[in-house]
């Protein structure tokens, strides 16, 4: 499991408030989302990268993260160039591929990346239930903070399920391969997860109702603002503004 | 222990699973009744219906003949069965089901923030639980990071958290090591709660109860007496 590989460590990153993490990483991701003027996303390839090395994780790591994302955007690779209207620069067979169409499957694969980049160094710097608990502490509603947890909590146990079944499937000597068989049993071993989840989830529920649960939830832990993250979060609201404002001031 | 109180009363209780092509009886007819400050356990074969017989005392299910008598009241609706979980805990057979809270303290902390403490009753409650238990610096574990004897003993705590004055075991040594299992005995022992313990482990049940009763048939029969 993934989860939380990022969220140990005493950098700078790592130490800051969490709600400021959170503030920042929405309102850099939006601008980075919506900007298309190259000076704008230049800045922000820049502050992506800088946030990754205030962050000190293992390049290697994050470099397999975005291999994941950038094997969706391969897709975004196959067709946009051609479908997209414009200027034609070459073709292949009868398919034309245009000037605007690389521009755009271009821009689309650096914004993602530096959001990604972002996230990264300001997000999985925290483990996911502290970032659970500053959401709610930015008034995210309450049944969505505990969506989160439930699925953080209950991730681990499903994995390790499908690890036991899929490991009982091989010390009956189970390999994979392109036939029916196979897939009948994957099916048998998807839906059997399903099936153990959803007992799993009543049982779930029936404990909480043992408990005295009667609808409302409570949270622990609380943050306290220090002068470090004050200072941080003007740092890079001031930042992030310059960023947009190159987008949408300057050149007009 | 025949003048003492009774606290719990099942009077021809019968139970069964219906399913769509078939209808399971699970207890048939069943009595039985508990007075405070006895120790019981209940042996039986796989699928005899302890667990059963606990979901029914919580609530959990409703029996389809019989009544269930709690702290001497009649237990039918809901609303009934909201008292009896305030002050009976249920210990259940797979802690992973227990534990939902991603820390522990908030764990801990579920069950008296139910019954209404202010959260800082709930964290004194829950340190206090957790020290008597030898698990004190817990209370920030994540719970999906402890071992399965850990698991058990932070649901016990769970469960004791909530002050109940009867608590339900429902076979609490399964899959634990010796030494958990040990300390597992030792709390009970100590403790002066009335508790029911399912369970296939008869030395376990000896060291910890005064009468055993075995459920088999649909049927509870007395299964020895140790003192």
């Amino acid at each position: 499991m993934h989860i939380d590989n990022f969220a140990t460590g005493d950098s700078l990153l790592h130490r800051l408030d969490p709600r400021v993490k959170i503030v920042v990483a929405i309102l850099f991701s939006v601008v980075v989302a919506v900007a298309d003027r190259y000076g704008c996303l230049a800045t922000a390839v820049c502050l992506a990268l800088t946030l990754l090395f205030l962050a000190r994780l293992s390049l290697r790591e994050v470099f397999l993260r975005l291999l994941v994302v950038n094997a969706f955007i391969v897709f975004l690779w196959l067709f946009l160039p051609f479908t997209y209207g414009g200027e034609k620069l070459f073709s292949i067979g009868p398919l034309d591929a245009t000037r605007e169409g690389i521009i755009y499957a271009l821009l689309i694969t650096v914004k993602s990346n530096t959001i990604v980049l972002a996230l990264i160094a300001l997000l999985a710097t925290s483990p996911v239930v502290t970032l659970g608990h500053a959401l709610s502490h930015l008034y995210v509603p309450d049944k969505l903070i505990h969506l989160l947890f439930f699925t953080v909590r209950y991730l681990q146990v499903l994995h390790l399920e499908y690890d036991r079944l899929r490991d009982a499937m091989r010390i009956r000597a189970f390999k994979p391969g392109t036939n029916v068989h196979t897939y009948k049993s994957f099916a048998y071993l998807l839906g059997m997860l399903l099936i153990k989840s959803f007992d799993r989830a009543d049982r779930i529920r029936k404990a909480m109702l043992c408990r005295g649960f009667h609808g409302k939830y409570y949270l622990l832990s609380h943050f306290e603002l220090q002068r470090v993250d004050m200072i941080m979060l003007v740092i890079m609201m001031l930042l992030v503004s310059g960023m947009a404002s190159l987008q949408w001031i300057i050149l007009k | 222990m025949d003048n003492s109180e009774v606290i719990i009363r099942f009077k021809g209780i019968s139970f069964a699973y219906h399913d769509n092509q078939s209808h399971r009886p699970v207890l048939d007819d069943l009595n039985l009744q508990i007075s405070r400050g006895e120790r019981v356990g209940l042996i039986g074969a796989n699928g005899s219906g302890k667990t059963t017989l606990f979901h029914l005392l919580m609530g959990l299910l409703r029996p389809t003949a019989g009544a269930i008598e709690v702290f001497g009241e009649e237990r039918q609706k809901e609303k009934d069965f909201r008292e009896v979980r305030e002050k009976i805990g249920l210990l259940f057979q797979d802690s992973d089901d227990q534990l939902f809270c991603p820390t522990v303290a908030e764990d801990v902390a579920f069950g008296p923030l139910n019954l209404g403490k202010s959260q800082e009753e709930a964290l004194a409650i829950t340190r206090e639980v957790l020290e008597r238990l030898g698990l004190e610096g817990f209370e920030d574990r994540l719970t999906y990071k402890l071992s399965g004897g850990e698991k058990r003993l932070i649901s016990l705590a769970t469960v004791l958290a909530m002050k109940p004055e009867v608590l339900i075991l429902d076979e609490p040594s399964t899959g634990l090591d010796e030494d958990t299992v040990e300390r597992l005995i030792e709390i009970l022992r100590s403790s002066d709660l009335t508790y029911l313990i399912a369970s296939h482990n008869s030395d376990f049940l000896s060291k910890t109860t005064d009468i055993v009763y075995r459920l088999s048939q649909s049927k509870l029969v007395r299964a020895t007496k140790h003192h």
